[in-house]
């Protein structure tokens, strides 16, 4: 045991003191092997650090290590919640959007149906009210036709009787209504009347 | 000088009497195994009480238990591999019965058990026999390969395995006395620079003077103070973490 004295010499020579020297001549109580207390403290020694190990490896430690565990799970049970509630979350989300992708092309759809129905509506309106209006045109220029050969038929009968009476007038020789007829019918064909 | 009229005792402090009165003095249990009964309840108490809440927000005393418990649990798997965690329960007794030693013989009054060497050797033994019974039983025979590397040259084996069963032998006296130094010193210190306060402040020669110096140990011993609570937490470490290493040896044979 001399290696520990003087190791213990060493670790207190930075102390100094001729009083420590005279200490260490009587020796260290730890290296006093002969009192019978040092030996004692070392059987105590023995059975409370063995029954401390029993009682804290048997009983203390796992209870300790039960709450740690039972930490662990509640965490993992929370995360594992959380995780599910943000999958249904997602899952909305990409409902919602899906649902709003569909009403507006639908809207957009009846859109231009609508649209389409209102221009075939229009054409169609505006097709009849050019048939109305050609027939009315026809029928107008029909009637104008009828009135001006109605009124070119009338011209010639006229244009004779009157030459008729001014040549009777003028030279008092009654004029034959077929000479007449001839010199009118050739007047009107010269201006293209006939 | 003072000290020659009135002689340091730095050592008084370590000499071992009985407790408990004439029932301890009959069974001759000491102050020293009354220290260590009392932070054993302490131990067993922080961790009775600490898991008593099982709060999934642990408060303080539960969040200091689950500290140790975790921190010890980590050391042992970290060091050891998975095998550690049969050693776990071992060396967390280990370290909180060190640990809490060597803060007790902080207080004044109390006793330091980890400054007798007879205990500390006494756990290193402990730690021995463990270690050489776990290597033993894994690997039987093959356990004595341990003291001749593989791959080492032949011829130099007359040199390695002295070497190797000297530096395996040397473990529990290396083990006990770096915490058996590290205490006695530290108590040694305070006892000597405590000695000083009351000599200075009660010296003839120096008088009022004496009263002021004085001052000097003082502030010397609050600092030391704060560097022996570093000790007390580093030896009770440094004591589990080696005891983790030799396991280690032990599962995995270097």
């Amino acid at each position: 045991m001399r290696p520990i004295g003087l190791l213990a010499a060493a670790v207190m020579s930075g102390l100094s003191s001729a009083a420590l020297a005279a200490e260490e001549s009587k020796g260290m109580p730890q290296l006093d092997f002969g009192n019978v207390l040092t030996k004692s403290q070392v059987v105590w020694l023995a059975l409370i650090f063995f029954v401390l190990y029993l009682l804290l490896s048997k009983w203390a430690l796992p209870k300790v290590g039960t709450v740690l565990e039972k930490r662990a799970s509640t965490i993992a049970g929370d995360l594992q919640a959380a995780q599910t509630a943000k999958t249904a979350a997602d899952a909305a989300v990409a409902e919602l959007t899906a649902k709003t992708r569909a009403a507006q092309s639908g809207a957009q759809a009846e859109i231009a149906g609508a649209v389409e129905a209102a221009k075939a509506a229009a054409t169609a309106q505006a097709a009849t009210l050019n048939a109305r209006l050609d027939a009315q045109l026809a029928e107008a220029e029909q009637r104008i036709a009828a009135a001006r050969a109605a009124a070119m038929g009338a011209l010639r009968q006229v244009a004779g009787e009157t030459a008729a009476v001014v040549v009777t007038r003028l030279t008092g020789v009654h004029a034959s209504q077929p000479s007449v007829d001839a010199a009118v019918g050739a007047a009107l064909a010269a201006r293209g009347l006939a | 000088m003072a000290a020659e009229e009135h002689a340091i005792d730095a050592l008084g402090q370590f000499k071992l009497t009985t407790a408990l009165g004439p029932l301890g003095a009959s069974v001759n249990f000491t102050q020293s195994n009354l220290m260590m009964l009392i932070s054993g309840l302490l131990i067993l108490g922080l961790m009775y009480f600490g898991a008593r809440p099982q709060a999934v927000v642990p408060g303080r005393l539960q969040a200091l238990a689950e500290m140790a418990y975790e921190g010890i649990r980590k050391m042992c798997i970290d060091q050891i591999g998975d095998e550690g965690k049969a050693f776990f329960p071992f060396v967390f007794t280990l370290f909180m019965f060190v640990l809490i030693g060597n803060l007790l013989g902080l207080l004044p009054f109390s006793f330091t058990y980890t400054s007798h060497i007879a205990v500390t050797l006494s756990l290193a033994m402990t730690v021995i026999v463990l270690v050489t019974v776990v290597a033993l039983r894994i690997h039987g025979l093959h356990f004595f390969s341990y003291f001749f590397p593989a791959g080492a040259p032949k011829l130099l084996a007359p040199i390695i395995i002295p070497v190797e069963i000297i530096s395996y032998l040397s473990r529990p006296v290396s083990l006990s006395i770096r915490l058996f130094a590290n205490m006695v010193a530290g108590h040694v210190m305070f006892e000597v620079f405590a000695s000083f306060i009351l000599m200075m402040a009660a010296s003839h020669a120096l008088g009022s003077f004496g009263v002021v110096g004085a001052v000097g140990p003082m502030v010397l011993n609050v600092l030391l103070m704060g560097f022996e609570l570093l000790v007390a937490f580093l030896q009770a470490y440094v004591f589990a973490i080696l005891t983790c290493i030799y396991l280690h040896d032990a599962v995995h044979l270097h």
